[in-house]
């Protein structure tokens, strides 16, 4: 803190203020744009404050790499399909992560020559910014990968997988001793090429379906990071920031994985027990009733009341603006139609809403699932796009399914189901629906896209 | 009070700060929530800047460019795309009235 002015401290404790109130304001629908704006700004401000008190050097390659990387920033942020925003996030939240390891890396090479007069706990708090930062950045850019479907989402396991990545952590614990103990440039780079291992094997075993919660978790790991940052570098702005990002991410971790009625840890290293994100993924060759869209149009047509239920599938597929157009013209007969949204449906919690807000379906038709749980029993038809695991009444009714306790929606309730379904293959917890079986459902197999159009076609020639 | 301990003590306040102030979001919001945090740790930018601009040794300062154009994407991309999300909440409410506008005035012919 020392060396730097007051007034500056100032500008940074009004700034600390303002991330307080942006987390505020984006927990809050009506609030969450400006939450936003005021961050965006208060981010803004503490940067170019520096400018004015740091006595740098170099300022005209500082300010290109700021342009270069902005404008990248920008790019990316306004190309990203709605779809594809979990991934962007992720890589976002990686890049950070590699900034903080690599301004720890130039902070420990800038102090070792006169390293003795060093407090060791600055020493330490230098180790764990690299050695998190590195975990970030390899991980967040493991969840990009499998999320593009440029590898695989399913849990990738090795023989030995365990053993490498529990001799990976030792190291990064022996390596921060080290760094603390007898400092030197080479152990912080290959801390910080340990750490990238590290990242790297923890999401490997990760399914699909959790990756979101670990992106969530890699960005309150970053938000600490920059924390730890801001205690070597003596900035109370970066201290504050990166803890309150540290800790409300934890948090909604916390609040994530309580959706999905998992644990943290559950999600980290269930498949490396060989627990339960693997599933069978087989077909059941059980029989099911299936129709064609002029039967299913009718189901709706003549309907009170109905209710759907969208999944990630209906996002894969690009249906959702098909999907409206539907919903609209069930309006127009004087049909009830609600949007029932499963915490954890599309990608990330509240990702569904994003999509359908993209495809303009009114505000007030988006129900949450406490909210609408209560009626389905109300209800003549309820249709379900491309979900599959968050209707699953397994988990309800079998301990010991890799989903049982997570709510679901109470679809199994309602007069008819409806499922449309490209396959009979289980969701992404990989066990199979009993509700897909149940005398009360029919299944209209295709792409839902396609098959929402057909649907249309034979709603609107009623 | 030793200066760790001060340190220790702002960072203990803002871990309650950090929970406290986002303990009633709806899951609505969680992913632009969780955007727009990932965005605000964006200001390792500051750190970046910082570092890059007292060190004289080339080769630090190459890497501390790579690090400036990390952090830059991290919080001007992470704030954009959180406001894009955030437009696509509040796009729709003229929308909506209008709609029920005009479906008052169908009522009303």
């Amino acid at each position: 803190m020392s060396g730097t002015p007051v007034w500056v401290q100032l500008v940074y404790l009004a700034a600390a203020i303002c991330f307080i109130l942006a987390l505020k304001g984006l927990s809050g629908p009506r609030t969450a744009r400006a939450g936003n704006i005021v961050g965006a700004v208060a981010a803004v401000v503490g940067c170019v404050v520096v400018f004015f008190y740091g006595n740098l050097h170099h300022v005209g390659w500082i300010l290109g790499a700021i342009v270069v990387g902005s404008i990248g920033g920008v790019i990316g942020a306004r190309r990203v399909q709605m779809t594809q925003m979990p991934q962007m996030v992720a890589l976002f939240n990686g890049v950070g992560g590699g900034a903080a390891a690599l301004v720890a890396l130039l902070e420990l090479h800038e102090r070792l020559p006169h390293i003795a007069s060093e407090n060791w706990f600055t020493l330490a708090a230098t180790a764990f910014t690299i050695a998190v930062g590195a975990i970030s950045f390899a991980g967040s850019v493991i969840t990009f990968l499998k999320l593009q479907e440029l590898i695989t989402g399913r849990p990738i396991l090795f023989p030995g997988l365990p053993v490498v990545f529990g001799l990976g952590l030792v190291g990064v614990v022996l390596l921060g001793v080290l760094t603390v103990t007898l400092p030197a440039m080479w152990i912080g780079i290959v801390l910080a090429l340990v750490g990238l291992l590290v990242g790297v094997l923890l999401v490997l075993p990760v399914g699909g379906a959790d990756v979101p919660i670990v992106i969530s978790l890699l960005n309150a790991f970053t938000g600490l990071t920059v924390a730890a940052g801001g205690y070597v570098l003596g900035n109370t702005l970066l201290l504050v920031a990166g803890t309150l990002v540290g800790a409300s991410g934890t948090f909604l971790t916390k609040l994530m994985a309580g959706a999905m009625g998992r644990s943290v840890l559950n999600i980290l290293f269930g498949a490396l027990k060989g627990g339960s994100t693997l599933g069978a993924g087989e077909v059941s060759d059980r029989p099911v009733r299936s129709a064609g869209p002029e039967d299913v149009a009718i189901l709706l047509g003549y309907a009170g009341r109905v209710i759907v239920v969208p999944g990630y599938g209906l996002a894969v597929a690009q249906a959702q603006h098909t999907l409206r157009e539907l919903v609209d013209v069930l309006g127009a007969r004087g049909i009830t139609v609600d949007y029932a949204i499963h915490p954890v449906a599309g990608r990330m919690p509240g990702h569904m809403n994003v999509l359908l807000a993209e495809a303009q379906v009114p505000y007030e038709q988006l129900r949450e699932m406490d909210d609408i749980n209560s009626e389905f029993k109300q209800t003549d038809v309820v249709l379900v796009v491309g979900a599959n695991d968050v209707v699953n009444p397994a988990a309800k009714s079998t301990p010991g399914a890799p989903i049982y306790g997570m709510p679901i929606l109470n679809a199994d309730e309602a007069q008819q189901i409806v499922f449309m379904k490209r396959s009979m293959r289980p969701g992404f917890a990989g066990i199979e629906n009993e509700l897909l079986f149940d005398p009360k459902t029919t299944l209209l197999f295709g792409d839902a896209k396609d098959s929402l159009g057909k649907l249309l076609t034979a709603v609107k020639a009623l | 009070m030793s200066e760790p301990v001060v340190w220790l003590t702002i960072f203990v306040l803002s871990v309650f700060v950090g929970i406290e102030v986002i303990s009633k979001v709806s899951s609505t919001l969680h992913t632009p929530l969780m955007s727009g945090a990932n965005a605000i740790h964006g200001i390792i930018l500051l750190g970046a800047i910082l570092v890059t601009g007292t060190s004289q040794n080339a080769v630090a300062v190459a890497v501390g460019l790579v690090a400036i154009v990390l952090a830059s994407v991290n919080m001007v991309g992470g704030f954009v795309v959180t406001d894009r999300m955030l437009q696509m909440f509040q796009r729709r409410k003229p929308r909506a009235v209008a709609r029920d506008k005009a479906e008052q005035d169908g009522a009303a012919r």
